[in-house]
């Protein structure tokens, strides 16, 4: 009889069969459909949940990145702009010259974070110059979600450093957007940002 | 199903006898109906029904309420002053839905304190308390899911704070709160799966329930003495025991009752007094409210979230000894969870072989120290997170563990427990004596 004229059943049965009449060695024939049968049934499972849990993340239209190009042009030093990128709030401020002396003179050993986490410049410490976009240190543009559990920190001059404080959980940060005390582990994250012209960033 | 000996169900009619030998459904209604039932009950036994009761009309006001409600970003708030407005009766069913989950809140920490007093925990009951802490955290998932419908600024930012919880994990936060999210912030992607989720997660709670009934058949009811029923025979068992109905439907519908009027009082005339105004603000996401509270249900555990700040030494200390990979807002998270999990371990942790706190004369000062702890926590946690506030609630937090890491086990050694009755009948003929022989 040809394998291919044997329902499905019929097939399982002349194995079994097999099994029970043959010797111990035959045993294995068993085992081997038990582990196959197993295995297939949980390549199968994976196969079909996979999807399942995969749909739940980003979606095309969310992931395709946006890049935002903002005009700066109306921002007086010592005022800042909130704008929305990914869905998330970036803050965009002019700072004062008192605001950037006062970063500077902060020493990083005082910092609780000390990398200046810039996506321009990775790897860099928390060092002022290394947290704005430009040499003098005027444009600091970083996300406005607070690095504990994501609120939005208050800006103009709030908390205890003069930069922000968020208002959740009293996380304050400086000047620079460095946290100085408060239950946030890291420093406001800067953004891949960059000058176009002398009056328009680029966000991403 | 009762492993305490009672009446079984016997087919009478002919369509009885024909179903039974097909589904015998009626003999597990009968049995689970007529459980025979600890006849000294006291009044913190009444939770449970209350409990099913408020799944019954959660799920009722909310299949309702999914009727009108539209779950997206630019029409889910608009969707909400319809239902308030528009829709026939809508305010009362929203109302309704709405402290419904307060209602359904202060049952089951009702329920949880009672079991903690009276040792309902302890074995043979642990399966019970496990389902049981199973679905309380169901119900918190529920409630969040639901409160993040509205829309409003409380709505997005209690979303934001505490899908940020998982994103404290170490390594696979970040990528965990964007599956979770769907997105790189808090949006419509969110907002349909917490939808979906917040339908579907009453069922869940539903088949839960079932087991949980069924667990604590399986072992009897405990009571306020803690004592087991006697279970040598059935005569003996109903000395200490009345079956369920109609003795114990009668007292739970009576305090329903009571509860219901206090209930439509709150819906009636405040219905707005345990919720928060900003969550009528429509959800705002470049601006965060001032203050971001929870709901008055989850403030004890997002005290202790926020206790554990930088500064504090335990903190530190772990944050040395794991290479700084656990850092104080991981910490927060881990002690958020943790509160609950240790009460999950509290059958194994609690050493004292005396079941019931009313004959363990020092356990009943912590346990109450603990009910204080409960209020003082969910105190802090409506608080701004600053000052005072801060070192209150790292001191609720640390005596919340301590309670269930250090006094349950210690106690149960140290203790010395009052006598206890031997029987159920004997504590219940020692509060209402039997005044003579029933005439014949």
């Amino acid at each position: 009889m040809q394998l291919a004229e044997l329902g499905i059943f019929d097939l399982v049965i002349s194995l079994g069969e097999t099994h029970l009449s043959q010797d111990d060695e035959q045993a294995t024939r068993r085992d081997f459909l038990y582990y196959a049968t197993g295995g297939t049934g949980a390549v199968v499972v994976g196969a079909a949940v996979w999807p399942l849990i995969n749909q739940m993340n980003p979606s095309a239209d969310v992931q395709a990145l946006s890049t935002v190009e903002i005009d700066i042009s109306d921002i007086e030093p010592g005022t800042q702009i909130t704008v929305k990128w990914l869905g998330k709030p970036v803050f965009i401020r002019r700072r004062t010259d008192s605001e950037i002396a006062l970063a500077r003179e902060t020493m990083i050993s005082d910092l609780p974070d000390e990398m200046g986490r810039n996506a321009n410049m990775s790897g860099a410490d928390a060092d002022d110059k290394n947290r704005t976009l430009d040499q003098k240190g005027e444009w600091l543009v970083m996300m406005g979600v607070c690095t504990h559990l994501g609120c939005v920190p208050l800006g103009n001059g709030a908390g205890d450093f003069g930069g922000w404080f968020c208002p959740c959980h009293g996380s304050h940060y400086d000047t620079a957007g460095r946290i100085r005390k408060g239950p946030a582990p890291e420093n406001l994250p800067v953004p891949l940002a960059s000058f176009i012209n002398d009056t328009t960033i680029k966000l991403g | 199903m009762a492993g305490i000996p009672h009446d079984e169900y016997e087919p009478k009619s002919k369509f009885e006898k024909w179903l039974d030998a097909r589904l015998p459904i009626a003999g597990v209604m009968y049995a689970t109906l007529t459980v025979p039932t600890p006849k000294n009950l006291n009044w913190m036994w009444i939770w449970g029904s209350l409990l099913t009761l408020c799944l019954v009309l959660q799920i009722i006001t909310g299949v309702v309420l999914a009727m009108h409600y539209t779950p997206h970003v630019d029409l889910a708030f608009a969707s909400i002053e319809h239902i308030m407005r528009d829709v026939n009766g809508g305010w009362a069913i929203r109302y309704l839905h709405m402290n419904g989950a307060s209602l359904f809140f202060i049952a089951v920490y009702a329920h949880i304190f009672r079991s903690l007093y009276y040792g309902s925990y302890k074995s043979p009951r642990e399966v019970t308390w496990i389902i049981g802490m199973l679905i309380y955290l169901l119900m918190m998932a529920t409630g969040f899911l639901g409160y993040v419908l509205p829309w409003g600024q409380m709505s997005f930012w209690g979303a934001t704070v505490i899908t940020g919880l998982f994103g404290a994990i170490p390594g696979i936060g970040e990528s965990l709160q964007t599956w979770l999210l769907g997105g790189p912030a808090v949006d419509n992607a969110t907002l349909n799966r917490f939808f979906s989720l917040h339908y579907l997660l009453p069922f869940m709670i539903s088949g839960l329930v079932i087991l949980h009934i069924w667990a604590f058949h399986t072992t009897g009811n405990n009571n306020p003495t803690g004592v087991e029923v006697r279970r040598g025979s059935k005569a003996e068992a109903e000395k200490d025991t009345v079956p369920f109905f109609p003795y114990y439907v009668i007292k739970d519908i009576f305090a329903l009752a009571v509860i219901l009027v206090l209930f439509f009082g709150l819906v009636g005339f405040m219905p707005n007094y345990l919720g928060h105004p900003d969550n009528y603000i429509p959800a705002n996401p470049l601006v965060t409210p001032a203050h971001i509270v929870p709901e008055w249900y989850y403030l004890p555990f997002y005290a202790i979230l926020r206790a554990f700040t930088a500064d504090v030494w335990a903190v530190q200390l772990v944050s040395f000894v794991t290479g700084g990979i656990v850092d104080a807002k991981f910490f927060g998270v881990a002690a958020m969870f943790g509160s609950i999990f240790v009460m999950v371990l509290a059958p194994w942790l609690d050493t004292s072989s005396v079941r019931s706190g009313r004959y363990r004369p020092s356990f009943k000062w912590w346990f109450w120290l603990l009910g204080i702890d409960f209020m003082v926590l969910m105190w802090c946690g409506a608080m701004p997170a600053e000052g005072i506030y801060g070192i209150i609630s790292l001191i609720g937090a640390s005596y919340w563990f301590a309670y269930f890491l250090i006094i349950l086990p210690l106690l149960g050694v140290m203790e010395k427990p009052l006598s206890v009755p031997s029987t159920i009948e004997e504590d219940f003929d020692a509060h209402y004596p039997p005044k003579s022989k029933p005439a014949e």
